[in-house]
């Protein structure tokens, strides 16, 4: 052997290690990429991505929005809560084809709000994300105010004015007492309108439509891919849903109980 | 000086009244439930509404509806002891005591070396510097009750108001707290409003007692005149009877018995391991007092007070007579029969000699 090879040797050695690493990165890296063409093509990832879009913002202002609601709702003796209050839950009996029908009509071009936006300068809300997260809003809402209500009717009067002789104003313990006691119906509630939301489907067909990175989202896709024959892409988005689902419910009920718990000790 | 007008009205209950309180000591508030002591506390406080009437506190008036002054709940530096646990339940013990704390200082914009001495006394007084860092869900219903009472009084509020602050404990837990009570009102020169229906709790710490029935005052004034009071009779505990305070004047360790001092005489009763010079609060039940007009000799019954009668009055029974004695400064309550009052020819103004047979200690 002479000693020009021993050098070759010697740095093949050197390099094999790196060599055959970088062979196996790239063709994990092909192998994925060619996975993820198969299992999922780039719209269903973009119908993903934009309904978790829609869920978060929908509950963050769910949550800034159903508050101050459920707190006027277990505070008032006015004779409006009765009205408010049906009118709250109405989204959770009416078929979704109904509250889209007349969202429809609202936001269009002869309805009211569509009148104002357009006025504006907004163009029309229908068919857009904007008017997606209306409805979706309005859909779910329910689902936050309900556990929301519960919460601060659990409360009762008597923190309250425990806050009230310690010389805390109103808002002062609202934000101090009742909101940090109500903490479990918060995350409910937040838990709720996300699930709910993603698993909305008739609303967001009828108020926006189908429109790739607009308003497609996963269960429209799913309709979309079994509409097209395509099970295997259906079978693995509705797989998902159903699992995201579950741990959902499962995170639910494993809380409540660790509440009842809590509460009784 | 207190002056309440309250004027509560609803469906099946009404509270009218209108008194002036001492601007000091603790004010019992006596009477069965649904006498409307509660209301009374909550509407001085502004958590009851009080259509109609007048809620002065010293100089301060809360409420007036003559003048139209309301003043909110959250103004008013009162504090308020629950009758069950009310401790903010997302809040540790420290955390329940600075609430309060904190938005006085907030609003008087004091310098918080301030809030912490009467944050570290009211600590003290009740005893729960080993108790800050726990959460309301860790603590007994004593314990809990002791906390709630530091908060209230670590804002050093210009009046202090206790609705049944013992009711919800057993008489174990009671007995916990009654020295603390004792304590404040010792140690405070904040005035009380102290809502009771335990003579007990009346006995052993009220110096002004309020009592209520059916939403009317039936009685008031300082808490002995009012418990001698035969016009009306007013029955804390078993029977009606004197409440008289004097200290330790001497301790007999041979008999085990310990004397009590007072304006008017004193009184031979069972050495409680008291010292001499401890102030205390007895109880004499009208129907442990026989009367004499000589001098009892060669009796069994250690204790003889000289008095004169200032009045007598029927009692319930037509056989019974009810005699207000006075010795000294104080009053004693007897209850002898007619027959009695007949034979031995008991005038007003004549002096007598009160036999005692039991006496209780009651603080």
């Amino acid at each position: 052997m002479s000693r020009k090879d021993s050098a070759l040797r010697n740095l093949w050695c050197r390099l094999y290690p790196t060599h055959v690493e970088y062979r196996q990165r790239t063709r994990l890296k092909a192998l994925r990429r060619k996975l993820t063409r198969m299992i999922l093509t780039p719209d269903s990832w973009q119908a993903i991505q934009l309904t978790f879009e829609l869920a978060t913002l929908t509950t963050l202002l769910l949550l800034v929005l159903a508050t101050p609601l459920a707190w006027w709702l277990s505070q008032t003796q006015s004779a409006w809560r009765a009205p408010i209050h049906a009118l709250v839950t109405l989204p959770l009996v009416l078929p979704p084809s109904v509250l889209g029908f007349y969202l429809l009509i609202v936001m269009g071009p002869q309805g009211p709000l569509g009148q104002f936006t357009q006025s504006m300068g907004w163009g029309v809300l229908s068919f857009t994300f904007t008017g997606l997260l209306i409805g979706s809003i309005l859909f779910s809402l329910p689902f936050a105010v309900q556990p929301l209500q519960h919460a601060f009717d659990a409360i009762g009067s008597r923190p309250m004015e425990v806050a009230a002789t310690l010389r805390a104003s109103p808002l002062d313990a609202f934000f101090s007492v009742a909101l940090p006691l109500a903490k479990p119906g918060m995350v409910t509630a937040a838990i709720l309108s996300f699930a709910h939301t993603v698993g909305e489907f008739g609303v967001v067909l009828m108020i926006g439509g189908n429109i790739p990175g607009q308003t497609r989202v996963v269960s429209t896709e799913i309709y979309g891919h079994v509409e097209a024959m395509e099970y295997a892409q259906a079978h693995l988005l509705a797989a998902g849903m159903l699992v995201f689902s579950f741990v959902v419910l499962l995170a639910l009920a494993l809380m409540s109980r660790r509440q009842r718990q809590v509460m009784k000790r | 000086m207190i002056h309440l007008q309250i004027n509560i009205a609803r469906s099946a209950f009404q509270l009218n009244l209108d008194i002036q309180l001492p601007g000091q000591g603790i004010t019992a508030i006596f009477g069965p439930s649904g006498s409307g002591k509660t209301t009374l506390l909550r509407a001085v406080a502004g958590l009851e509404k009080n259509p109609q009437g007048l809620i002065q506190i010293g100089e301060n008036i809360w409420q007036d509806t003559k003048q139209g002054i309301y003043i909110p709940t959250w103004q008013r530096p009162l504090g308020y002891v629950f009758q069950e646990s009310s401790l903010l339940l997302h809040l540790s013990v420290v955390e329940n005591l600075n609430f309060g704390l904190k938005r006085v200082l907030k609003a008087a914009n004091s310098a918080p070396t301030a809030a912490n001495k009467a944050l570290q006394a009211s600590i003290e007084l009740l005893g729960i510097g080993g108790l800050l860092q726990r959460m309301p869900d860790d603590l007994s219903g004593g314990e809990r009750q002791r906390v709630a009472i530091a908060r209230a009084i670590a804002m050093q509020p210009q009046l202090l108001l206790m609705d049944e602050p013992l009711a919800s404990l057993d008489a174990a837990r009671r007995q916990e707290i009654f020295p603390w009570l004792a304590r404040l009102r010792d140690e405070l020169k904040m005035p009380m409003l102290y809502v009771t229906h335990s003579a007990e709790e009346v006995t052993r710490l009220a110096d002004h007692l309020v009592v209520l029935d059916q939403g009317h005052v039936k009685a008031q004034g300082s808490v002995s005149a009012v418990l001698t009071q035969v016009v009306n009779p007013v029955v804390v505990g078993e029977d009606a009877g004197a409440l008289i305070a004097g200290c330790i004047g001497a301790v007999d360790a041979q008999w085990h018995l310990s004397r009590v001092d007072f304006d008017g005489g004193c009184i031979w009763m069972r050495d409680a391991g008291l010292p001499v010079g401890k102030a205390v609060r007895i109880r004499i039940l009208a129907r442990d007092v026989s009367l004499a007009i000589s001098e009892p000799t060669n009796t069994s019954i250690q204790n003889q007070l000289r008095g004169s009668i200032q009045s007598m009055t029927p009692d319930k029974h037509p056989s019974q007579v009810m005699v207000v004695l006075k010795c000294g400064a104080e009053e004693v309550l007897a209850r002898v029969t007619k027959r009695a009052v007949n034979e031995l020819a008991l005038q007003v103004g004549m002096p007598v000699w009160a036999q005692v047979k039991s006496v209780a200690l009651v603080a």
